[in-house]
């Protein structure tokens, strides 16, 4: 086979099989083994492309579907699925801020005070608001420091918590539903029609888009008074 | 000519460009010798030495640079272009003879390119290689070049295409690649003659796969012709694109002292004259340290010369019209400038640009300086210090004191500054000498052609 030629190069150059004018410097096989080369480099150049462009889209680097443990073994299905609790029971600032905002460690104990008050995996819970010193969270939804998103603007917009989170409601812990790439942000900034809901709809993790989401994006984006493609997608919308 | 009259004055008989004398052996066996069997020479290793020594100097500015960032340099804002720009510009121009001399002179049939072709497209090519690393460092945070090309990025978005910074790309990278092709396919008969006068193993295995299975069957040679053609027109259009592109990088400015129409084609010839410039500069030592009179002749040297004094002279008219137009506008910020090149704190550089790029040169109208090598060679060195002067004063003084005397500010190079200029010559210097070492510095099988013409036309 032609790789034998790279393993043993006695085969390409013979000095035995010479003669003083009319020497082969390669072996009959080199043109099949320079054709290879030239096959092989471009493939695996467009090889290497391919997969470094997969691997940044990929959870690997984006974290995205991948579940994270926290301080507190916390179930948002639990709480904002089973029991039903609003996102803003916890999440205070969503409408009026830029960052929606963690609870303190009263709001947990508003109710596990008299609920759980014994249960074994709610010490780190109780510990924290013995001490006065905040439970450690880990934040699963990472934006970089120079994209100032603000979840006020999207709230009062129209866009649901569900659209960019996902089904809440069903994770036990929480992963990031989204890739949160800036491609991602910037398919809804260029057409964000298909995902505005009623202002009623903003909470429910479980509003489907109706038949004639077309229609109704159209109306509220004309409702929510949504600035132009253009503005939306300028860079300083979202940079500074 | 035999029965020229003795009245009119004697017609000065051009020198030719191939020294009489010559056979296809004479010829193959003097330049494939520069590789093959001539040793290195003392005086080569210590060029090359003086050269890798400035490579480290860049190496060494470069990693401070990247840990540091450009703070490092003397730019700041009102002047945030300094030397990076500007030896940009002027590297890039340098690369311009080589693809006038290959692509433009070939079209046109001027023989006189054959024996000064080879070496100043490896020096076109080592000009973009010098130039490309100052866009890319200039950006500050060089590991995202790559943004600068337009590929399906994760950032859904593509780059510019309405900033000359991209256009530079593409201008540039377009030029290198062109200007490679025709380098290596030019080289490949060539390539071929070292594989068979190799006398080393090791030289015949290099060699041969480079050659890429040349025989020089009479395929080969149509194959070889019309490739080279159809890339010398390929190339043709460049020689006006890249640095056309380059001056909208200032041109698109409103910056007083950009914002010109003239700057193309200003440019372009500011460009080729650098070019010729920086070909003397090597030719002529060249001829001299190889033995290689026969092939370069004064012919060359003297046309080299013509064509440099032809586009000095285009630039001149360019520095008139922007004073022209700097008064006769009517703009109180262009009639500053002009005011300013003249009297205000760069002064000094605008006075030796003029002395350097159009009063000296104006030496080249005569014959006599035309042929004398010394003086051409010391000519060829102010001109390109005269075209970095160019850069110099385009980039700083336009930027130093532009619209409100409240944003005026000065600029100076700091030991950084110099020490990445210093470094890309040094860069250049190593090629050269590597390439003189490595290929053959003058087309073999283009003299080989040479020789039969000359042979024909035999007085």
């Amino acid at each position: 086979m032609w790789w034998s030629l790279v393993l043993r190069p006695q085969l390409v150059c013979s000095p035995h099989k010479r003669n003083a004018n009319m020497a082969q410097i390669f072996h009959r096989s080199s043109n099949f083994v320079a054709r290879a080369t030239l096959v092989l480099a471009l493939s695996a150049g467009g090889l290497a492309l391919a997969v470094i462009g997969g691997l940044a889209r990929s959870p690997y680097l984006t974290n995205q579907n991948v579940a994270r443990q926290q301080p507190v073994q916390f179930s948002h299905k639990h709480h904002a699925g089973d029991v039903g609790i609003d996102c803003r029971y916890c999440h205070t600032s969503v409408e009026s801020s830029a960052v929606a905002g963690l609870p303190p460690t009263k709001t947990c104990m508003n109710c596990h005070s008299v609920l759980f008050s014994n249960a074994g995996y709610l010490e780190p819970v109780r510990e924290s608001f013995r001490t006065g010193q905040s439970i450690a969270w880990v934040k699963v939804h990472r934006l970089p420091d120079f994209v100032y998103f603000n979840h006020s603007i999207h709230i009062n917009k129209g866009v649901g918590c569900a659209s960019c989170h996902g089904p809440v409601n069903q994770m036990p812990l929480l992963w990031q539903a989204s890739p949160l790439l800036m491609s991602w942000c910037l398919d809804c900034h260029r057409n964000p029609e298909p995902n505005l809901r009623p202002k009623s709809e903003i909470f429910n993790m479980d509003w489907k888009a109706p038949a004639n989401q077309a229609e109704l994006g159209k109306k509220l984006a004309a409702e929510y008074k949504l600035r132009t493609t253009a503005e939306l997608i300028s860079c300083s919308t979202c940079h500074r | 000519m035999s029965s020229t009259p003795k009245n009119p004055p004697p017609l000065r008989r051009l020198a030719p460009v191939l020294e009489p004398g010559h056979t296809y052996a004479s010829v193959t066996d003097k330049i494939s010798a520069i590789v093959l069997t001539r040793p290195a020479g003392i005086a080569w290793f210590l060029g090359i030495s003086l050269g890798f020594g400035l490579v480290m100097i860049l190496g060494m500015a470069l990693a401070y640079l990247i840990a540091k960032g450009t703070g490092i340099w003397g730019i700041n804002i009102p002047v945030g272009w300094g030397f990076a720009i500007v030896n940009f510009v002027w590297w890039i121009g340098i690369g311009h003879a080589g693809t006038l001399i290959s692509a433009i002179l070939l079209l046109l049939n001027q023989k006189w390119r054959t024996s000064i072709n080879r070496f100043a497209e490896a020096m076109t090519l080592f000009a973009v290689a010098c130039a490309g690393i100052f866009p890319l460092i200039h950006t500050g945070r060089p590991w995202y070049a790559f943004w600068m090309f337009p590929y399906p990025s994760a950032m859904g978005i593509w780059p510019q295409f309405r900033s000359p910074l991209i256009w530079d790309v593409f201008a540039v990278s377009t030029y290198g690649t062109v200007s490679l092709l025709f380098w290596f396919v030019g080289l490949l008969p060539d390539l071929a003659t070292l594989r068979d006068r190799s006398k080393s193993r090791a030289g015949q295995m290099i060699y041969g796969i480079l050659a890429m299975g040349w025989r020089g069957s009479a395929r080969h040679w149509h194959r070889y012709q019309s490739a080279y053609l159809l890339l010398a027109g390929l190339a043709t259009p460049l020689v006006v694109s890249v640095h056309t592109v380059v001056s909208f990088d200032f041109a698109v400015a409103i910056v007083p002292g950009w914002h010109t129409t003239i700057f193309p084609p200003y440019f372009v010839a500011g460009a080729i004259y650098s070019g010729f410039a920086m070909v003397l500069t090597i030719a002529i030592p060249l001829r001299k340290f190889y033995g290689l009179e026969d092939f370069i002749t004064m012919r060359h040297l003297e046309n080299m010369a013509k064509v440099m004094l032809a586009t000095g002279l285009v630039v001149a008219y360019g520095y008139m019209m922007e004073f022209f137009m700097g008064f006769y506008g009517g703009n109180k910020y262009d009639t500053f400038l002009a005011w300013n090149r003249l009297h205000g704190p760069y002064a000094p550089f605008y006075w030796s640009l003029i002395l350097c790029n159009i009063v000296i040169p104006q030496l080249l109208w005569f014959h006599r300086i035309r042929t004398n090598v010394v003086v051409l060679f010391l000519l060829s060195l102010v001109v390109n210090v005269g075209m970095w002067l160019e850069r110099f004063v385009i980039v700083v003084l336009s930027l130093h004191r532009d619209y409100m005397p409240s944003a005026w500010g000065r600029y100076s190079p700091t030991v950084w500054d110099w020490a990445t200029y210093a470094g890309t010559i040094g860069l250049f210097v190593t090629l050269i000498f590597l390439f003189v070492r490595a290929l053959p510095v003058i087309s073999i099988a283009e003299m080989r052609e040479l020789v039969a013409h000359t042979s024909e036309e035999k007085p």
